[in-house]
């Protein structure tokens, strides 16, 4: 059930990027990337290597639509590379327990803006560098990767407050 | 050997990653050309980078006399040009219009300056009196009515433009020869109204307007424009009529100046009656 949850949301994630949030250009810098909130919403539990896998076709898939082979595939791999490391380093108190989703609801707010910003500017300084291919403009594309980045986290903690309810019990809590 | 394959399997996950990463590259390498030829160049860039920006700021301070440099080169250039001298070769020719026994000279000359984003728009050519060009004489181009001369030297003229809100230019429709006098706004270099048409006029949208010829500046029926908006206030006896002009005024190049031969003995038997008066 929560795996066909998840890939439910890995369809919707893919079309919102592909089919709207791309196509709407709110001006020359700022893309938002909201696909990434797939590999953010993964669970604890996640293995490893089904970690990478996951964050690399999620890429890909962004890729083909997108018509930029490898680009999105090397950003979001590289944001599941670190995704473990970031889990260890923002450390909360509940962060182990069973059942435990890494979502507002059930880790707060600060746990959750620390956790995801960190991955999201880890995810768009890579792409925009793979974008960009050349240390020319650098600052040009370190606002880029700043403003894109806010707008992205923006829209994440929105469909956060959207799409989950407060939940009362937070050990038998799932998605 | 068995220890390679134990280290790789127990960092797998690092493993992993890089070879998804070298696949990435790639895949980022094999499909773009501008990425791949930027890959290349990538890793002098970067240094060829910080030496240029260091030569940049260097740069500025030699600014100054660079540019004195440059502009007394331009000043010497300019002087060397086709532009620079002037062309006295004068072609003019008149009609004898039998009929109506008036007879127009018209002049040839070149617009060398122009505007059309001004209130008060004037136009330079590139003949004066030399060429027989004197003030109060009409501009017209193959489209319609430019102007009129206001100044003259021995080598240039300039005309008051019709996209000056100082202009008025005696006009008719062309279909019932109503008359009606043609004035600029300012704003749009495109239209301009049409005044003193009263209500019991019958026209359309798209009518003709041309000069009526009264003025003796231009000839009658050379084309001014065309009605593109009309409206009116019943309260008012005069329509307000927006007019299409003929002449595209940001593109003017070569223009024919209108000579009146019989201008001073019409002017003096008007005079002369109205002394009688």
């Amino acid at each position: 059930m929560i795996i066909i949850r998840h890939i439910i949301r890995f369809i919707i994630l893919i079309a919102l990027q592909v089919f709207i949030l791309n196509k709407v250009q709110f001006s020359g810098y700022i893309n938002p990337y909201l696909y990434i909130l797939f590999i953010i919403l993964l669970p604890f539990e996640t293995p490893k290597w089904l970690l990478l896998i996951l964050g690399f076709l999620l890429g890909l898939t962004v890729d083909f639509f997108v018509q930029t082979p490898g680009m999105h595939a090397s950003a979001s791999l590289f944001m599941a590379f670190i995704r473990p490391f970031v889990i260890a380093s923002v450390s909360s108190k509940r962060e182990y327990e069973q059942g435990i989703q890494p979502v507002i609801q059930d880790l707060g707010l600060n746990w959750f803006l620390t956790y995801a910003s960190i991955l999201t500017v880890a995810h768009h300084t890579l792409l925009f560098l793979i974008e960009a291919f050349h240390f020319n403009e650098f600052f040009i594309t370190i606002g880029r990767v700043l403003i894109s980045s806010i707008f992205t986290l923006l829209l994440i903690v929105i469909t956060q407050y959207l799409f989950y309810k407060p939940k009362r019990n937070i050990v038998t809590g799932k998605i | 050997m068995r220890n390679i394959f134990l280290f790789i399997w127990k960092n797998y996950f690092f493993f992993l990653f890089l070879a998804l990463q070298i696949f990435c590259f790639v895949l980022i390498i094999n499909n773009n050309r501008f990425q791949k030829a930027a890959f290349l160049n990538s890793t002098n860039d970067f240094f060829r980078n910080i030496i240029q920006k260091v030569d940049n700021v260097y740069a500025y301070f030699s600014l100054a006399d660079v540019n004195k440099k440059l502009a007394e080169e331009n000043a010497l250039l300019r002087s060397k040009t086709l532009e620079a001298y002037n062309i006295y070769g004068v072609k003019s020719f008149i009609i004898n219009d039998t009929v109506y026994k008036h007879s127009f000279r018209y002049i040839d000359a070149k617009v060398i300056n122009n505007s059309v984003n001004r209130r008060k728009n004037y136009i330079t050519l590139n003949k004066g009196s030399r060429s027989g060009i004197r003030k109060d004489m009409g501009v017209i181009d193959s489209d319609g009515v430019v102007g009129i001369i206001t100044d003259v030297s021995p080598n240039f003229a300039v005309a008051i433009s019709v996209l000056n809100i100082d202009t008025k230019i005696s006009t008719k429709f062309k279909n019932n020869n109503h008359m009606g006098s043609l004035s600029w706004k300012g704003t749009n270099y495109r239209t301009a109204k049409l005044e003193d048409i009263p209500l019991h006029v019958v026209f359309n949208l798209g009518d003709t307007i041309i000069t009526s010829g009264y003025s003796s500046i231009f000839p009658e029926g050379v084309m001014v424009g065309c009605v593109k908006e009309f409206s009116y206030d019943p309260s008012e006896s005069f329509y307000n009529i927006d007019v299409e002009l003929s002449v595209d005024f940001n593109k003017l190049s070569y223009v024919y100046v209108v000579d009146n031969l019989m201008k001073t003995e019409k002017l003096l038997l008007e005079n002369q009656n109205q002394n009688q008066n």
